[in-house]
C-alpha cells in the first residue's frame, strides 16, 4: 500500500465523517467533545510549570528582604519597607507598609506612585473584598483609604490580596526585624533559590504521570464513541466495493477526523477555561490566565501524538472484527482473553522500579526515565489486566433478580467494552492510592511538629513596646470572643550600651503574667527573679554580680537607638523554668513592672498569649483587628499543632486539583458512552416497559451494568496502587504502610463517580422508557 | 357488537403529540376470546391506540375501561402491574433483549412478576414447545431467524396467561409464510388460552384472522361491523 | 378453466372410466363445484369428434359414465400445446366498484360508505377462507391463497382509493 492510498482513505474516511448526515455529525462531535476535553487537560497540565514558574517569577521580583545584617544607610533611592501581612477568614492577606526616602526609592512592581500616609493602593481582588459587607471587619484592620490598584506584575494570582500603604516613622522600627530598608524590589544577592529534593521531585514526576495517564486512557475511549454505527456504515462502504483494510483506514480516517475537531475543541475549551482559571480560586490558589502558557514542544507532542493516537486505536480496536459487505462480523465468540502478556506489563514495570529502592535514602537521584517507565508500565498494566478481570469474573456470575440479570447477561456479551469504560478509572485510582499512600509515607519528613501548647493558647501576638504593658493585655482580653490575653514583654540585656558581647533574655510582666513563664515562690511587685536551671544559668551569674551595669535591648552595628541602663540590685530573687504556651522554655531575668527602670519598656517586644472562645465565629479576626489596632506592625501567629513544609503541601494541593479533574473527565466520558448505549437501546427499553417492566428494574440494571465492571477494576486499581506505592516508598527509603484511609477514601471517590453518573443517566433512561419510543418513524 | 360483556372498552379517544392528533374520538371494545383487528392507513393512529388501550401511554381524554375499572385512575405502577400480569404483547421487532437467552426472554415477564427463576424458565419451555421453538432456548436472539424470533416473542407474550395480547403488526418484518406461521400459533395459542386479541395490522391477510376488524382514520375508528 | 383440457390432461396417466375422471376431477380441482355427470358426458363426446380420445372399450350396462376412455396422440400434443401456451393475465380493467364509486360521486351520495362496505364484505370473504386454509390441506391452502391475494389485491385498490376520494370527487366533478 502506498503512502499516497493510506491518504486517500484516511481522506475519504475524514469526509464520512462529517457527510454521513446528522447521525455522523452527531458522532463526530460526541468523539470530538471526548477528546476536546482530554486535549484542554493535556494543555492545561502542561501549561502548569510555566504558569507556576511565571508566579514564582513574579514572587521573587518583588522580594523585599536584603538578607543582610548591615544596615543600609538612608538615601535618596532608599524605601523603607515593613511587612504586615495578616490573615483573613483563613485566607492570606499580604501587607507592606511602605515609606519612600527620597524621589529615587524604588517602586513596587505593579504600582505606579507611592501611596501618601493614610492612603494604600491595593489588589482587584482586595478591593472587591473590601467593598462588600464581609469584608467590614478586614476595613477596620487596614482602614486605608484606597487610592489605586496593584496591577498584574505585582501579584503572583489574580485572587491575591495584597496592599501597599504609606507610612511614616517607620525608620524606627528598623531593628524589629520586620521593616527593612531597601534600594531594590527583587531576589536578594545572596539568594539562592531553593531545590526541590530529589522525593518531591519523584512525587511531582508520579503525579504528571498519574494524572495524564487517565486522561489518554480516556481519548483513546473517545475515539471508540458511537463504533456500532459506524459498524454499519464500514459494511455499506464494502457493499459498493471497500477491500477490508481500505474499509479499516476509512474509520480510521473517521477516528481522525474526530480527533482533529477535538484538537480544534480542545485548543477553545482550553483558552476558556484558562479564562475560567481567574475566577477559580483552589486552596489559596488563582492563576492569571496569561500564566497558563503551554510549552511550544509539548504542545506539538499534543498536535501530533493525538489524532495519531487515534488512528493506531481504531485500528487495534478493529483487530478481531471481520467488515463483511452485510455486517460487521466480530468473531462470533473472541478468543478467550490471554493472561500472560497482560502480565508481563506490570511486571516490566516492576522490573524497571526495582533497582530505584532505596535511592531516596542514601540521598541519591532517581533514573527520571526509569521511574517514569516503571509507573507507566505499571499502571498501563490496570488497563491490559483489566478487561481480563472483567472477563473472568463475569463469566462466572450467574443470574439473579431480573436487573441483575440483563446487568450480567450484557457484560457477559461486551466485558471488553464495559472494562474499557472503567480502565481510566482503575488507572487514576490506581495511581492516587499509590501516591497517597507515598504522601502518607514521607508526610513526617515535611511536618514539624510543633511543641505548642494549645489547651494554654492559641494566638500568639507581637506588640511592639512603646504600648503600655497592662494596655496591650486589658485590650486582648477585652476583645470579642477571647477566653484569656496573657502578655509578657521581651528582650535582652547586654554587658555594653553597644556591641555587646554578652546578652542574656529578659521578661518583663505582672507576677501572674510571669507565673506563665517561669515556677515563682513568691512574688510582689518590685521583684527581680533570676531563672535557675536554663542554659543561660552560667550568664546570668556573671551578669547578675550586684551594682553591675546592663544595658537593655543593646545596640549593634548601623543601629542608632537609644538603650536605657539598669544597676544590678541586690536580692535578685530565684525561680524555676516553666515552658511557654509555645513549649519555650525561658531563662534570664524576669522583672515585675515597678522593678523596671523608665524607658526600658521602648526596648522591649510585648509577647501577648490569647486563648480563644471556640463558639465565637471569627474570634481570631477580632484578635488580629485589635493587635492592627494597637500596632499596625504588629506580628500575629496562630499557633497550630504542626507545620507542613510550604512546597510539600503546594505538591499536595497539585494532586488533589488534578486528581478531581481527571475524576470528573472520566465520570463525563462514562456519561456519555452510558448515555449513547441507552440511547441505541429506546426501542428495546420501550418495549421492555411496556410489557410492564418496572422503571426501578431497568435503573438498577443501568447501575449493576457500571457498578460491577468499576467494583472490578477498582479492587485492581487497589492492588496495583498499593503495590506501586509500597515499591515507591521503598524507592524513598521509608518502612511500608498501608494508608488504608486514603484506599478507602480513593476508592469511595471512584465509586462516587460511578453513582454520579447512574444519577445522572436516570433522567435520560426515563426518558428513553417512554412509550414514544415505541412509534415507528 | 355491543359493549356490553367486553372486556376492554374505550370510549371518544382523543390523543395529541404535539401538533400531531393521533386519535380524535377514537372507539373499541372487545371480548374475551375475541380477535380484533385494527387497520388503516399507516400514520392514521392504530399503534396509539394500541398503545392507549395497553395503558403504555394516557390519553389526552376519554375512557378505557378494563375489566370494570377506568384505566385513568390507576396509577402508573397499577398500569405496570396490570401490563406485567393481564396483558401482553407482541411488537414488530427490537423487543427482545439481545443478550438473554431465548428462554430467559420468555421467562422475563414472569420473573418480573416474582416467580422464581427456575419455574418462570419451566413455564416458558412449555410455552416454547407449543410455539415450536423449544430448540432454541440456549440460543441469543441474534442468533436465530426473523420468524423465530417473532415466535420466541408471541411466547413471552402469552407466557403469564394474559387476558389480553396487544400484537403491533407482528408479522410486519416477516415474509407472508413466516408471518401466517406466526398468525396461525398466536391465534391458535390466544383461542385456546381465552384471550382477546388486539392486532393492530395494514396487512388485510394478517386481519383475516381476526373475528372482526375496526378501521382507524384520521384518528377516528369505525367498526366495520356496525357498517354492513 | 377448460374442463376439456383438464379432462384430456388426466387421461394422460392411463384410461379411465368417466365416473373415475369426474371422481379425480372433483377431487383435485372441484372445490367448489363438482362436475356434472352431463358436463363430463358432452365434454368428452366433443373430444372423441375431435379425435382426441378414443374409447376403449365399454363396460356392460351402457352409458356414457360406463365408457372407458384413452388419450389419442392428437390428445396429447393438444395437452402439451395448452400447458405451454400463458394464461392471458386479467386486466381486470372493467370495474363494476369503479363505476359505482364513480355514479355514487356524479349523484352525491356517500362514497366512502360504499368502499367501506366493500371492504368489509371482502375481509368477510378473507376470514372464510383463511378459516378454510386453516383447516384444510396444502391444496387447500394453495388454493385459498390464491383467491386471499386476489382478494387482498382488491382491499388495496379500495384502500387506495378511499384515500382519494377527494381528488376523484374533483376529476368527476369536471
Amino acid at each position: 500500500m502506498t503512502l499516497r492510498g493510506w491518504a486517500g482513505d484516511l481522506a475519504m474516511g475524514v469526509r464520512f465523517a462529517f457527510a454521513g448526515g446528522r447521525e455522523g455529525w452527531t458522532r463526530a462531535v460526541l468523539t470530538a467533545v471526548g477528546v476536546g476535553l482530554g486535549v484542554a487537560l493535556l494543555l492545561l497540565t502542561t501549561a502548569i510549570p510555566s504558569a507556576l514558574s511565571a508566579r514564582n517569577q513574579r514572587g521573587t521580583d518583588r522580594d523585599d528582604f536584603t538578607y543582610s545584617t548591615k544596615a543600609m544607610p538612608k538615601a535618596d533611592d532608599t524605601l523603607v519597607i515593613a511587612g504586615t501581612d495578616t490573615t483573613f477568614r483563613g485566607t492570606d492577606v499580604r501587607g507592606r507598609l511602605v515609606e519612600p526616602e527620597g524621589t529615587k526609592a524604588p517602586l513596587p512592581p505593579g504600582v505606579g506612585t507611592f501611596p501618601g500616609k493614610g492612603e494604600m493602593v491595593v489588589s482587584p481582588a482586595l478591593r472587591k473584598l473590601l467593598d462588600s459587607g464581609s469584608g467590614r471587619m478586614l476595613r477596620d484592620r487596614i482602614p486605608y483609604r484606597v487610592v489605586g490598584t496593584i496591577g498584574q506584575a505585582g501579584l503572583i494570582g489574580p485572587a491575591e490580596l495584597a496592599y501597599y500603604a504609606g507610612a511614616t516613622g517607620l525608620e524606627n522600627h528598623l531593628a524589629s526585624g520586620s521593616v527593612e530598608r531597601i534600594d531594590y524590589f527583587g531576589p536578594s544577592k545572596q539568594h539562592t533559590p531553593d531545590k526541590l529534593d530529589p522525593i518531591l521531585l519523584l512525587l511531582v514526576m508520579i503525579i504528571f504521570v498519574v494524572l495524564l495517564l487517565p486522561v489518554g486512557v480516556f481519548i483513546a475511549a473517545a475515539v471508540r464513541f458511537g463504533g456500532e454505527r459506524r459498524d454499519r456504515r464500514l459494511a455499506a462502504l464494502r457493499l459498493v466495493g471497500a477491500d477490508g483494510r481500505m474499509a479499516r483506514r476509512i474509520a480510521g480516517g473517521e477516528a481522525l477526523a474526530g480527533a482533529l475537531l477535538g484538537l480544534v475543541l480542545g485548543t477553545v475549551f482550553f483558552l476558556a477555561g484558562r479564562q475560567l482559571a481567574a475566577v477559580l480560586v483552589v486552596r489559596d490558589i488563582s492563576v492569571f490566565p496569561s500564566d497558563l502558557n503551554p510549552s511550544p514542544a509539548l504542545v506539538a507532542l499534543v498536535v501530533v501524538a493525538v489524532p495519531a493516537a487515534a488512528v493506531l486505536v481504531t485500528l487495534f480496536a478493529l483487530r478481531g472484527v471481520v467488515i463483511e459487505p452485510l455486517g460487521v462480523v466480530r468473531t462470533a465468540r473472541p478468543p478467550r482473553r490471554r493472561l500472560w502478556w497482560r502480565l508481563l506489563l506490570p511486571l516490566a514495570g516492576l522490573a524497571l522500579l526495582y533497582p530505584m529502592i532505596g535511592q531516596g535514602d542514601r540521598n541519591g537521584n532517581f533514573n527520571e526515565w526509569m521511574v517514569i517507565g516503571g509507573t507507566v508500565l505499571l499502571l498501563v498494566g490496570v488497563t491490559a489486566l483489566l478487561p481480563w478481570v472483567v472477563e473472568a469474573v463475569v463469566s462466572r456470575l450467574d443470574a439473579g433478580s431480573v436487573s441483575w440479570q440483563l446487568a450480567i447477561r450484557r457484560l457477559q456479551l461486551s466485558s471488553g467494552s464495559a472494562a474499557r469504560m472503567v480502565n481510566g478509572i482503575a488507572v487514576a485510582v490506581a495511581g492516587a492510592i499509590a501516591l497517597q499512600m507515598l504522601f502518607a509515607g514521607v508526610e513526617h519528613d515535611y511536618t514539624k511538629d510543633t511543641t505548642n501548647d494549645l489547651s494554654r493558647a492559641q494566638m500568639q501576638v507581637y506588640v511592639r513596646g512603646d504600648v503600655p504593658l497592662d494596655e496591650a493585655a486589658r485590650q486582648f482580653a477585652a476583645t470579642k470572643g477571647v477566653q484569656r490575653a496573657s502578655a509578657i514583654s521581651q528582650g535582652s540585656l547586654g554587658d555594653r550600651a553597644k556591641e555587646a558581647d554578652t546578652s542574656m533574655e529578659v521578661a518583663a510582666g505582672t507576677c501572674a503574667e510571669l507565673r506563665e513563664v517561669a515556677r515563682l515562690s513568691s512574688c510582689r511587685d518590685g521583684d527581680v527573679f533570676v531563672v535557675k536551671g536554663s542554659n543561660y544559668d552560667a550568664k546570668a551569674r556573671e551578669l547578675t554580680t550586684a551594682g553591675r551595669t546592663l544595658y537593655f535591648d543593646p545596640a549593634y552595628t548601623g543601629s542608632t537607638h537609644h538603650t536605657v541602663a539598669w544597676k544590678v540590685s541586690p536580692g535578685i530573687k530565684a525561680a524555676a523554668e516553666r515552658e511557654d504556651p509555645t513549649g519555650y522554655a525561658r531563662g534570664g531575668l524576669l522583672f515585675t513592672p515597678a522593678a523596671l527602670p523608665a524607658g526600658a519598656m521602648a526596648g522591649l517586644v510585648q509577647q501577648v498569649y490569647v486563648s480563644l472562645k471556640p463558639s465565637v465565629p471569627d474570634a481570631d479576626d477580632h484578635v488580629r483587628n485589635t493587635a492592627a489596632r494597637l500596632d499596625p506592625l504588629a506580628d500575629v501567629n496562630t499557633m497550630a499543632a504542626s507545620r507542613t513544609s510550604l512546597q510539600f503541601r503546594s505538591i499536595r494541593t497539585g494532586l488533589f486539583v488534578g486528581a478531581t479533574c481527571v475524576l470528573m473527565l472520566i465520570g463525563a466520558s462514562l456519561l456519555v458512552s452510558q448515555l449513547e448505549q441507552l440511547r441505541e437501546r429506546k426501542k428495546l427499553l420501550s418495549s421492555l416497559v411496556a410489557f410492564g417492566t418496572r422503571r426501578r428494574t431497568l435503573s438498577l440494571s443501568v447501575l449493576w451494568q457500571t457498578a460491577v465492571p468499576i467494583g472490578l477494576g477498582l479492587a485492581l486499581a487497589s492492588v496495583v496502587g498499593l503495590t506501586l506505592g509500597a515499591v515507591l516508598l521503598r524507592m524513598t527509603g521509608e518502612t511500608v504502610t498501608v494508608d488504608w484511609t486514603s484506599v478507602l477514601s480513593m476508592t469511595a471517590i471512584g465509586a462516587g463517580v460511578v453513582l454520579a453518573v447512574t444519577v445522572l443517566s436516570l433522567p435520560p433512561l426515563l426518558r428513553l422508557m417512554r412509550p414514544e419510543g415505541l412509534r415507528t418513524e | 357488537m355491543t359493549p356490553a360483556g367486553s372486556l376492554l372498552i374505550a370510549d371518544d379517544l382523543h390523543k395529541a403529540y404535539g401538533p400531531t392528533v393521533a386519535l380524535d374520538g377514537a372507539e373499541f371494545s372487545i371480548h374475551p376470546g375475541e380477535v380484533v383487528a385494527v387497520m388503516g392507513p399507516s400514520g392514521s393512529g392504530k399503534s396509539t391506540l394500541l398503545h392507549c388501550l395497553a395503558g403504555i401511554v394516557p390519553p389526552d381524554s376519554g375512557s378505557i375501561v378494563y375489566n370494570g375499572r377506568e384505566m385513568a385512575t390507576m396509577s402508573d405502577a397499577e398500569r405496570s402491574a396490570l401490563r406485567r400480569s393481564e396483558f401482553g404483547f407482541v411488537f414488530q421487532f427490537g423487543q427482545l433483549v439481545p443478550e438473554l437467552t431465548c428462554v430467559e426472554n420468555v421467562a422475563l415477564p414472569l420473573r418480573l412478576n416474582g416467580t422464581s427463576r427456575k419455574e418462570a424458565e419451566r413455564t416458558a419451555l412449555t410455552w416454547m414447545e407449543r410455539l415450536e421453538v423449544d430448540d432454541l432456548r440456549g440460543k441469543r436472539p441474534g442468533e436465530v431467524s426473523g420468524g423465530q424470533g417473532q415466535r420466541v416473542a408471541v411466547a413471552r407474550a402469552l407466557v403469564t396467561s394474559p387476558r389480553v395480547l396487544f400484537a403491533d403488526e407482528p408479522t410486519g418484518a416477516l415474509d407472508s409464510l413466516n408471518g401466517e406461521r406466526v398468525m396461525d400459533l398466536l391465534t391458535d395459542a390466544a383461542r385456546s388460552t381465552n384471550a382477546a386479541v388486539v392486532l393492530v395490522t395494514h396487512e388485510a391477510r394478517v386481519a383475516a384472522y381476526s373475528d372482526r376488524e375496526i378501521v382507524v382514520r384520521d384518528g377516528k375508528s369505525r367498526d366495520m361491523e356496525r357498517v354492513v | 378453466m377448460s374442463i376439456g383440457h383438464t379432462l384430456l390432461g388426466l387421461l394422460e396417466s392411463g384410461p379411465r372410466h368417466g365416473y373415475d375422471l369426474k371422481r379425480t376431477f372433483d377431487e383435485k380441482f372441484g372445490h367448489d363445484r363438482p362436475l356434472h355427470y352431463g358436463q363430463v358426458y358432452s365434454t368428452m363426446s366433443r373430444l372423441l369428434k375431435n379425435g382426441l380420445v378414443e374409447v376403449d372399450g365399454i363396460e356392460a350396462g351402457g352409458g356414457p359414465e360406463r365408457k372407458r376412455y384413452a388419450i389419442t396422440d392428437a390428445g396429447v400434443t393438444d395437452v402439451e400445446r395448452w400447458l405451454a401456451t400463458p394464461e392471458a393475465p386479467e386486466p381486470y380493467l372493467q370495474s363494476t366498484l369503479y363505476t359505482k364509486v364513480v355514479l355514487a360521486l356524479l349523484t352525491h351520495r356517500n362514497a366512502a360508505d360504499i368502499l367501506d362496505t366493500q371492504r368489509a364484505e371482502h375481509l368477510r370473504m378473507m376470514r372464510i377462507l383463511t378459516d378454510r386454509k386453516r383447516r384444510g390441506d396444502l391444496a387447500d391452502q394453495l388454493i385459498c391463497d390464491h383467491a386471499l391475494f386476489h382478494l387482498e389485491a382488491d382491499l388495496r385498490w379500495l384502500e387506495l382509493t378511499a384515500a382519494r376520494l377527494d381528488r376523484l370527487a374533483e376529476v368527476v366533478a369536471r
